[in-house]
């Protein structure tokens, strides 16, 4: 009878990736999201073996057309096929949206991870450091510090990561803390589990959710300051397309032949778009307390 | 409360100096400096620029020197306007800037929070989901893509607001909604959340139940206490707002003070540079400050000392 009970109350095992991945799934303006991300990727990947036109083949002969069967979104003042830009357009946000989280985590998470173990007086000292770029106009410190670095487009990437660690130290050093004080590290460390043992069973998968979630809201940051750059004219370097540099570039004749801003504005805002839906299902999903 | 708001001002005034010192270096590493120009001048001519503009000296003498002259409320020379003050040319733009951003923010607040409330009160009704809808989209669009999406439909094809420049108030409209979109939509966000919470509060069942009328319980016990949450994150949205009013600047051609700081960056003006980041910093800083002070005039639970 008892046996019974305890099977009627239990619920199915699942590991909270499958729970999160259930739920994931159930919220369509998340998988939209992810989809839209995907079918972009795709094309940005694919564009140069099934596009008969090149980012920089130019076309005198075809200068600020509007739509059409041969050019779907147009062509630009020098006659270049503006779909075939925007997709390669494509590759340099999404470049800078994912490389720009690689060197934020790898600052971020360090230095999180020792200001809330060490604690103290590093901790203060590190903390008072993230305080001081927390008042720094971010976009500014990032133009500045680009136009300082110069160079290729690793240097955008770099420039955008050094201002944006901030939040991944201050989200590891929240965890670490939490962590440190939870039963379950205290038991660990009680049953005699090295601290490289706490780090990797606990502290790792704990924080992971946590870290994908900001680094999916990063992502569209990353994204927006780079177009930013290139707007202002700082950015990638001419004839490699961005979508910032297209606004930029049609911004000359947005009278004459607006296509030429209207499609990379409303590229940037599906991408960003994209990425706060995903952002948001997989803070809903991987919130344990949502669990059921 | 005096002890807090004395030792908050010590703390910006040295987050402000830390600021001015990051700058300061991150300036002084720039290749190349502010006298390259297409058509190179003779060395002897740049020795004597430096010396003149003492850039000569070395790099501890020139921050000193600065910070000398920050306290006596002087940003230094511009290089390029070789006959002005930074300060001058700081707060000609001064004006722009802070309108700007204020009719901005008190667009952001008239939008914002209205729409949450609307939400809150007709919870899961088609005013709500619009509204949270509208909310995602328009938090999600950078001002500067949105800026330019207005200026398309109202300046090329309905041809009824002007692309760029200061005047009158047709020239503020679009930019100022590009700005407030963000904040707006985390605005009405916060506020639907909040008053959610509120209004299945304790206090607002007995409120209605002693037979206080509608009006009251809503301004009184529920907008009070909803408000509070929506007055935190104020000052970040601010601050956002604040240094996104750059590129806004740049795209309505708008002589304000971010427009000074690009133009800084790209002639390698240090004293422009300079001084419009500190702007930025200081006005970010003091607006996080007003917040935190009124977070504990509203909320009698906060008691800082």
């Amino acid at each position: 009878m008892e046996a019974t009970a305890t099977q009627i109350s239990a619920r199915p095992h699942h590991t909270l990736w499958g729970d999160a991945y259930i739920r994931l799934r159930r919220n369509r303006l998340a998988i939209a999201g992810a989809v839209i991300i995907v079918l972009i990727i795709i094309g940005a990947v694919i564009i140069p073996y099934v596009s008969p036109y090149t980012f920089d083949k130019q076309d005198i002969t075809a200068i600020l057309e509007g739509p059409s069967r041969e050019h779907w979104l147009g062509t630009d003042s020098l006659g270049r096929d503006v779909f075939t830009r925007l997709l390669y357009g494509a590759r340099t946000s999404l470049a800078v949206g994912i490389f720009t989280q690689i060197i934020i985590l790898l600052i971020g998470i360090p230095i999180g991870a020792v200001a809330g173990s060490l604690g103290g007086k590093t901790d203060n000292l590190l903390m008072r450091f993230v305080d001081v770029m927390y008042a720094f106009p971010d976009i500014l410190l990032i133009i500045l510090l680009r136009a300082i670095l110069g160079g290729s487009i690793f240097n955008i990437f770099l420039a955008i990561g050094l201002v944006s660690w901030v939040n991944v130290a201050r989200l590891i050093r929240g965890q670490v803390l939490s962590l440190k004080q939870r039963d379950f590290v205290t038991a660990a460390r009680a049953m005699g589990g090295s601290s490289g043992y706490r780090i990797m069973r606990h502290l790792i998968p704990n924080s992971l959710g946590p870290i994908i979630v900001l680094v999916t809201f990063s992502i569209p940051r990353a994204i927006f300051a780079e177009a930013a750059l290139s707007y202002i004219g700082i950015g990638v370097k001419p004839p490699t397309p961005s979508w910032g540099t297209m606004i930029r570039d049609g911004y000359d004749v947005i009278f004459a032949a607006p296509h030429l801003v209207i499609f990379p504005a409303i590229a940037i805002a599906i991408l960003m778009l994209s990425f706060t839906f995903l952002g948001d299902g997989l803070r809903d999903a991987l919130d344990p307390r949502l669990r059921k | 409360m005096t002890k807090y708001i004395a030792r908050r001002i010590l703390w910006l005034l040295l987050v402000i100096f830390v600021v001015a010192f990051i700058t300061f270096l991150l300036m002084h590493l720039v290749p190349g400096g502010p006298w390259d120009r297409e058509k190179q001048l003779a060395p002897q001519v740049v020795e004597n620029l430096n010396k003149k503009y003492g850039l000569d000296q070395p790099f501890l003498v020139q921050f000193g020197k600065y910070i000398w002259g920050l306290l006596h409320g002087d940003l230094g020379v511009s290089y390029i306007y070789q006959d002005r003050g930074v300060t001058s040319i700081i707060l000609e733009g001064l004006p722009k800037t802070a309108t700007l951003g204020l009719v901005a923010f008190l667009l952001a607040i008239f939008i914002g929070i209205p729409f949450g409330m609307a939400a809150a009160l007709r919870q899961n009704s088609l005013v709500d989901y619009s509204s949270v809808i509208f909310s995602t989209i328009f938090a999600s669009i950078p001002a500067f893509v949105l800026g330019i999406l207005l200026m398309i439909v109202f300046s090329v094809f309905l041809h009824v607001l002007p692309t760029g420049g200061w005047g009158g108030i047709s020239y503020i409209i679009m930019p100022a909604f590009a700005l407030a979109a963000i904040p707006a939509a985390y605005i009405s966000r916060i506020t639907r959340a909040s008053m959610l919470e509120v209004i299945r509060q304790d206090y607002v069942r007995t409120a209605r139940a002693k037979g206080l009328g509608e009006r009251i319980v809503l301004i009184r016990h529920i907008l009070r206490n909803a408000l509070i949450p929506v007055l935190t994150i104020t000052g970040p949205e601010l601050a956002t707002l604040i240094s996104g009013s750059f590129i806004i600047e740049s795209i309505f051609s708008i002589p304000g003070i971010g427009r000074l700081f690009v133009q800084g960056v790209f002639q390698r003006d240090y004293g422009l540079i300079m001084g419009s980041i500190l702007f930025y910093a200081f006005a970010i800083a003091i607006v996080n400050l007003v917040v935190d002070i009124l977070y504990a005039a509203v909320d009698p639970r906060i008691r800082y000392d």
